[in-house]
């Protein structure tokens, strides 16, 4: 019987008041910081989820055998909600957490499950995606990067792309074509692989706002075991498609910590659109007004909307797919909310003082705009999702069905 | 439409929806675009009888809700009155009935709720004014104090079935003592400012003009005012809506006893009327949620069975993109509508903000959704023979009635600002 959730709540309240960090009012963004305190950032949140499992806090919903806390979506819900106004470990929820530790859990082996979970949750096993590849981006099935058997063994070739922090992460999740001579969907498998090894090069892309989190990975040679297989040989697809499931989930997802009244794909370090309106003396003039209350209320909208479509798939009411119906949401609005804070600074978003920083940051922000309807798999394949699979409309065309992958058609490697 | 309904919910709203597809079909709407009153008497005392008067009156008045939750039994029978552009004055009957049950007294409630609720009664609020007095919160109507009574003058516009209603339910400004001025040549103070329904200041700051000017009056005081009393005229108004009417009334030295005002002036008649307006808001949400729901059907059926080229509609990502996005915004928006009702039926600190933000949202996302419906259809989609328009004119109606997607936006920022210090 789990613990009633206003005990819970009691408990996790006074520990957080006792032992967790009140949170920075206003952090530096991710791409501001210099490689040293992103690798110290790293380590404090390493920290903080150590402090977190210790006092039976992490990983809310996963079982007390793997480390978790063997408790309720509520209760992760209620942690959501007492977490506001204290520090957490952000670089720590996703992908590690969902999709990563939620796959394993899901698809890995007993041994599997009891060597990587409890690591996980103790903040030792930091995991990211290997996943997208420089050859095809939403169409992830396509993967090219081969995997060979050899024994024990399996020799993996390729490259992978779009992986958060690579560079200081510790474990990846990879999905690899075992199989060149079926079709597309039946000759994939999962591994996981240790990232900083020999066969694995690590390389980091600059982003248009000089964030260099993301990265590239060449993989040469590179020798895994078997026993870091996850699934069946060449039925990698079916792991896949609750890895992708988990993905469009992030905006509803109890696997991690997303406190209250945050939205996924919102920064939290953000200033909020009153913050910009009121630096840019936008509130004395009734347009402004009118757009920091357009801001609010389509906040409002998303938060209630992904939150409703969670609910009902919690209760069985709507499919797994209206998830998609969630990252359509939270796409459309972000993007809007990004052009508001551009229209709210003005000039002072292109040409700004260096005391206006908070402003000109709406500028960057506002190229980096369409990151919102790309990242964590394009909001066209979330529309392909809802129309076709939640409400039942014909499925595109398409050339890789039925025709080994080797023959399917393909655009030469962009990078 | 909420997901999680109890049973007794659920059977409630069959009931209403099972009512409304046998007594409102859209070939009725069609037939009462004419009519003069867009309802029947009698129907409107069978929908009483189903529960549609009385759910935001308390038992030991003779009222009763479903679910303990008045508010949120009442929004989910504005859903259906969306789906089905339903006649009858459901927000004028409600905001009304609510009132006298909250503020009045013992003998208002007794001479009054029991007609209002059985239908036989119809009240409405006269709230909303015409120019200069036309953005949310803004009063010109004056109550002046004259031998024992009150004199009121002024314009109401517009009045939900104004030509149908026995009884208005006036929001006045009161003239200070010895300010014979009763005009409305400039004097204006605002209500339903604040959004915080705590009723603790009478001159909110959203939805006057913002010139500031000093506000002369003793506050904002409410009448109950029987539409026969002398010097209170209504002129039909023409309306956008195939049924719903609405009418102009003007208020002419009309004179009531002290008995006719509801409540208390200043902060308390200005906490009745951010209340009012909160529960006006609540089922215009519920009813533009449901006008999305039934223009998303039509068009999802539309999709399927209309062919072009030898294909489904539906099977154009061109347009099954579109349809996945508006179907996404239904999710929000009915999200939205059932949040409101939620924190107005706690009258939590944030029913203000969550009705603002909800009109803000809905007012223009429910349109915008039900356009594309109509784009969808092509042709046939701006036809008076097809239903669309039906839905169409509910939410345009509702969308810039009890506060335009503008004014709410504002007010939402006076909100923030207010809870940010």
């Amino acid at each position: 019987m789990a613990e009633d959730l206003d005990s819970f709540r009691q408990r996790l309240r006074g520990w957080l008041k006792e032992n967790m960090p009140p949170a920075d009012p206003r952090p530096a963004p991710y791409h501001q910081l210099s490689d040293p305190e992103e690798l110290a950032q790293v380590a404090h949140h390493r920290e903080l989820q150590r402090m977190l499992y210790d006092a039976g806090f992490a990983g809310i919903i996963f079982p007390k055998e793997y480390g978790g806390a063997g408790l309720t979506a509520a209760h992760q819900e209620v942690l959501n909600e007492e977490i506001v106004g204290y520090q957490y470990p952000t670089r720590i929820q996703v992908p590690t957490f969902s999709p990563c530790a939620a796959v394993i859990y899901e698809f890995g082996t007993e041994e599997q499950k009891r060597t990587h979970l409890p690591k996980i949750l103790r903040g030792e096993e930091i995991w990211m995606q290997f996943l997208s590849e420089p050859g095809g981006g939403s169409d992830v099935a396509g993967a090219q990067t081969t995997a060979v058997r050899d024994g024990d063994e399996w020799v993996l070739n390729g490259s992978k792309i779009w992986t958060t922090g690579a560079w200081w992460a510790d474990w990846g999740l990879c999905l690899a074509r075992t199989n060149w001579d079926v079709p597309k969907h039946r000759g994939l498998s999962v591994f996981m692989l240790r990232i900083h090894q020999p066969g694995i090069d690590v390389h980091r892309i600059e982003m248009l706002n000089g964030s260099k989190e993301f990265c590239q990975e060449f993989l040469t040679d590179l020798r895994i075991p078997d026993t870091d297989r996850i699934g069946e040989v060449d039925g990698g697809w079916t792991v896949g498609t609750r890895w992708m499931y988990h993905e469009k989930s992030l905006g509803i997802s109890h696997y991690f910590i997303r406190p209250a009244g945050s939205m996924r794909g919102v920064n939290p370090w953000a200033p909020t659109p009153l913050v910009v309106a009121r630096q840019a003396g936008r509130l004395a003039d009734p347009a402004g007004r009118q757009l920091v209350g357009e801001a609010h209320a389509l906040k409002l909208a998303g938060q209630e909307g992904s939150l409703r479509i969670s609910r009902g798939i919690a209760a069985r009411r709507l499919g797994d797919q209206a998830a998609g119906m969630s990252r359509i949401l939270t796409g459309l609005i972000n993007t809007r909310l990004a052009t508001i804070n551009l229209e709210l600074a003005g000039a002072a978003a292109v040409a700004w003082d260096e005391d206006d920083q908070t402003l000109g940051e709406m500028g960057v922000e506002f190229l980096m705009r369409q990151v919102r309807q790309i990242s964590g798999g394009t909001i066209e394949m979330s529309r392909n999702a809802v129309s076709e699979r939640l409400l039942g409309m014909p499925r595109e065309a398409r050339r890789d069905n039925d025709v080994a992958f080797r023959e399917v058609p393909r655009s030469a490697p962009s990078r | 439409m909420k997901l999680d309904l109890t049973p007794e919910q659920a059977f409630f709203a069959g009931t209403t929806r099972e009512f409304l597809a046998d007594k409102a079909p859209t070939s009725l709407l069609r037939e009462l675009r004419d009519d003069p009153a867009g309802f029947g008497r009698e129907f409107w005392r069978q929908g009483a009888d189903l529960g549609w008067t009385s759910l935001l009156v308390a038992e030991a008045d003779g009222g009763g809700s479903v679910s303990g939750q008045g508010l949120c039994d009442l929004a989910l029978v504005a859903f259906e009155f969306g789906r089905h552009a339903a006649p009858g004055p459901l927000t004028a009957a409600n905001v009304v009935t609510a009132a006298v049950a909250r503020s009045g007294t013992a003998e208002q409630k007794a001479e009054l709720l029991p007609g209002l609720m059985s239908g036989a009664r119809i009240g409405s609020w006269a709230y909303a004014e015409p120019r200069p007095f036309q953005r949310l919160g803004a009063v010109g109507l004056r109550a002046r104090r004259a031998g024992g009574q009150y004199l009121l003058t002024g314009d109401k516009a517009p009045v939900e079935a104004a030509g149908q209603a026995d009884l208005f339910l006036v929001t006045a400004l009161l003239a200070a003592e010895g300010n014979e001025d009763g005009g409305t040549g400039g004097d204006r103070a605002t209500s339903g400012g604040d959004g915080t329904g705590r009723g603790d200041r009478s001159g909110g700051t959203s939805g006057g003009d913002g010139t500031g000017r000093g506000d002369r009056s003793g506050g904002l005081l409410q009448f109950l005012v029987p539409a026969d009393t002398p010097g209170v005229t209504v002129r039909p108004m023409r309306t956008l809506d195939i049924t719903r009417r609405y009418g102009h009334v003007t208020f002419a030295d009309a004179a009531v006893p002290d008995s006719a005002v509801l409540g208390e002036p200043g902060g308390a008649a200005a906490g009745d009327v951010e209340r009012q307006l909160q529960i006006a808001l609540v089922i215009q949400l519920a009813e533009m949620a449901g006008t999305m729901d039934r223009g998303l059907e039509l068009t999802t059926e539309w999709l399927f069975n209309r062919y072009s080229f030898g294909r489904p509609l539906a099977s154009y990502q061109a347009l099954k993109h579109r349809f996945a996005d508006m179907r996404a915004w239904l999710e929000a928006a009915s999200a939205m509508a059932d949040a409101a009702a939620q924190h107005v039926q706690e009258e939590s600190g944030r029913a203000g903000e969550y009705v603002s933000a909800g009109k803000s949202f809905l007012g223009s996302c429910a349109l915008e959704v039900l356009q594309e419906c109509v784009q969808f259809h092509g042709g046939i989609g701006v036809t008076f023979e097809h239903d669309l328009h039906l839905y169409l004119r509910r939410a345009t109606v509702d969308s810039q009635l009890y506060g335009t997607v503008a004014d709410h936006r504002e007010r939402l920022t006076a909100i923030l600002e207010a809870a940010d210090g």
